[in-house]
């Protein structure tokens, strides 16, 4: 007999470390996911070397002076330049302000209509009709806004100077009511109506039904349940939600710009056909700016970005916390 | 014999014919309250007709609820029409939009529109000139390119927050929210800012495509994540078992899964940004012609087109502009319904 050779196995490594495939995989996948956090960073980052010099000329009045205006030698040399984005800052609040006063009591009445209202068939319709109309080009609405929506619009800011013009906010000294803020107003609303619909919807639908239920069977009616339960839940979602809309309101720019007749001077008086919306300035000196100028809007353009992007950072904040606390 | 007596079952919920008369009456009250206070007194108009009648309604039904059953009947009639009217002013705008863009667009809707551009014609010219072919490829053109830069950045962002779940997930999740919220315009400058003026100081469709990336990565981002995130974790674990490598798993087994779902949140992005308008106005400087190539030359498009025509004012300029709304409606409407259908079948499997 003779003796074989037995090759004794040599025992596997067993590791958790990942195959040299899985690394790749992993890092690229790694690398796509902070495309985002790049792409933020490089937003903040260019905007500012643009805007630099202009920032640093006009310091703290950038946000605080309201003209804006430069001139130029034949040369093309700036001579002079003022640039101030008070008033179109103020006009942006103002204008979002009016939207979201008037979409946010509709799109809750909408959402608790659709939650627990609606029948079955009739709900499922006015979804797709709602997710539609987020899905609409801001340019459909500027120009159906000027076209179709702004004479109605001029007769209710009429109805409202005539009978509530002693309220500081309505009242004007020379009647023109075409292109002001509350017309643009009015057309954000109407965009920005599917946003906090669909929000306050699915906070209301995250409702505990035992308690709902439990309302019911206590006798509740349907609205004595809402304001006992749905209510308290998701109030603060739909501040998120309203300030979601905020957000979207702020950095709407075609939509504005069609039906806002923009002017270098702080309008508080929302029927005066006379506003102001960084977005929309900038589409309007865009088109003959000398490029000194543009460093100016590229300078406006950070500050609408910081605006928009700490104003929708709260919201999802708040989203979110109310979402989880609620189950 | 005996005979069997079968309770009859009560509804108690269902309206008695004797409530639905009332219902009926009550409506007919307030609709003809609402026609009197606009004969006699001088409210005149839509706006007159639509809240008398809903006040005249709303006080009608609570003060008949109110006399039946009480004060907490009363405010839940009231509430009743308040949601009513929520839903019924939303739904209005849409359909007055789709109304007017249909009964002003068609007329300017013609077979020329498709198959001539610009080049030759000024949006004051008569309907018979030009038409927006060049408008149409420079959309189509403008969406590929965005689509080839954003759907794969932004599926994998989803597969980051759903399947490698690394350290990052909470801030790039807030990141993509708040990536979500850029206004267009400001996609638009950063684009003009970090590409156009310091490498091709030109106008081309490339750089429409890339603003166009930035505001599209978070949609597909985000549908995504929510689509991958419905794949059942037993489909992993099997892959895994079976000795496939997390790679081997995503490729073969979660993103086959995830497919009409990964579509959907696809097409979704495409129908944002098929009619963003204020980045394309800054960046692609709107030719008149088609123009094939992306990297060179001014491109066209039907936000810009529409923008142009309206601009121009004419009657026929402002026909062209409703023309050019119905088109691009249109190819919302079909991406928008097509993302639903394929959503939907997902859901019944």
């Amino acid at each position: 007999m003779s003796l074989q050779a037995v090759a004794i196995p040599t025992p596997r490594d067993i590791t958790t470390e990942p195959r040299r495939s899985d690394k790749v995989f992993r890092a690229v996948v790694t690398t796509g996911g902070l495309s985002s956090l790049l792409l933020l960073g490089l937003i903040a980052l260019f905007l500012t070397y643009r805007g630099f010099e202009v920032l640093r000329q006009e310091g703290f009045g950038f946000i605080t002076h309201s003209d804006w205006s430069i001139s130029t030698d034949d040369a093309g040399n700036v001579l002079d330049s003022h640039f101030g984005l008070a008033a179109m800052l103020v006009g942006t609040i103002l204008c979002s302000l009016i939207a979201v006063a008037i979409a946010l009591p509709i799109s809750v009445f909408c959402a608790l209509f659709l939650n627990f209202y609606a029948p079955h068939w009739l709900k499922k319709i006015m979804v797709t009709i709602i997710d539609m109309m987020a899905a609409f080009p801001s340019i459909l609405f500027g120009i159906w806004g000027f076209l179709v929506l702004m004479p109605s619009v001029e007769y209710w800011s009429k109805l409202l100077h005539r009978h509530l013009g002693f309220i500081p906010v309505f009242d004007m000294q020379v009647p023109v009511y075409t292109r002001s803020p509350f017309v643009a107003g009015v057309v954000l609303a109407i965009m920005i109506i599917p946003i906090i619909t669909s929000v306050s919807r699915e906070i209301f639908s995250q409702a505990p039904l035992d308690r709902i239920q439990a309302a019911y069977a206590l006798g509740a009616t349907r609205w004595a349940m809402i304001k006992a339960v749905v209510i308290p839940h998701g109030r603060s979602g739909v501040v998120g939600g309203a300030m979601l809309g905020l957000g979207r309101a702020m950095g709407e720019t075609v939509a504005v710009f069609t039906v806002l007749n923009i002017v270098f001077q702080i309008n508080w008086q929302m029927l005066l056909g006379a506003g102001g919306n960084v977005a929309s300035l900038i589409i309007l000196k865009f088109g003959d700016a000398s490029p000194y100028e543009i460093k100016a809007l590229m300078a406006a353009g950070l500050v609408l970005f910081l605006l928009t992007l700490v104003v929708n950072g709260i919201a999802n904040f708040i989203v979110k916390t109310t979402g989880k606390s609620g189950r | 014999m005996s005979t069997t007596t079968t309770v009859v079952p009560t509804m108690p919920w269902k309206a008695s014919p004797r409530e639905r008369v009332t219902d009926i009456v009550i409506f007919l009250l307030a609709l003809v309250s609402s026609f009197t206070i606009v004969a006699v007194t001088p409210m005149k108009g839509k706006l007159a007709y639509f809240a008398i009648f809903f006040i005249a309604y709303a006080a009608l039904t609570s003060i008949f609820k109110a006399q039946q059953r009480g004060s907490a009947a009363a405010k839940d009639a009231l509430v009743n029409s308040l949601v009513a009217i929520g839903a019924i002013v939303t739904v209005i705008p849409v359909l007055s939009i789709l109304a007017t863009v249909l009964k002003k667009g068609l007329p300017g809707i013609g077979f020329g529109l498709f198959t001539h551009d610009m080049a030759l014609a000024t949006p004051t010219d008569p309907l018979s000139n030009g038409g927006l072919l060049h408008a149409i490829t420079g959309t189509l053109t403008l969406v590929v390119v965005a689509l080839v830069l954003s759907v794969p950045i932004g599926i994998l962002t989803a597969l980051y927050l759903t399947e490698i779940k690394g350290k990052f997930t909470g801030p790039i999740r807030f990141l993509v929210q708040a990536m979500s919220g850029v206004p267009s315009i400001v996609a638009g400058l950063f684009i003009l800012s970090a590409v156009l003026y310091p490498i091709t100081k030109a106008y081309s469709g490339l750089m429409g495509s890339l603003s166009l990336t930035i505001l599209m990565i978070p949609t597909i981002a985000r549908t995504s994540e929510e689509v991958l995130n419905l794949i059942p974790n037993d489909l992993r674990e099997a892959g895994t078992a079976l000795g496939g490598t997390q790679w081997r798993t995503v490729a073969m087994i979660v993103l086959p899964a995830a497919k009409s779902g990964l579509i959907t949140a696809i097409i979704l992005g495409v129908a944002r940004i098929a009619g963003e308008t204020a980045p394309i106005l800054l960046l692609t400087g709107g030719g008149d012609k088609v123009n094939p190539n992306a990297f060179n030359g001014p491109m066209g498009s039907l936000p810009y087109y529409i923008w142009k025509s309206f601009n121009a004012g004419s009657p026929e300029a402002i026909t062209r502009a409703w023309a050019g709304l119905l088109v691009l409606i249109g190819l919302v409407l079909i991406l928008f319904t097509s993302a639903r259908f394929l959503g939907s079948r997902k859901a019944a499997k």
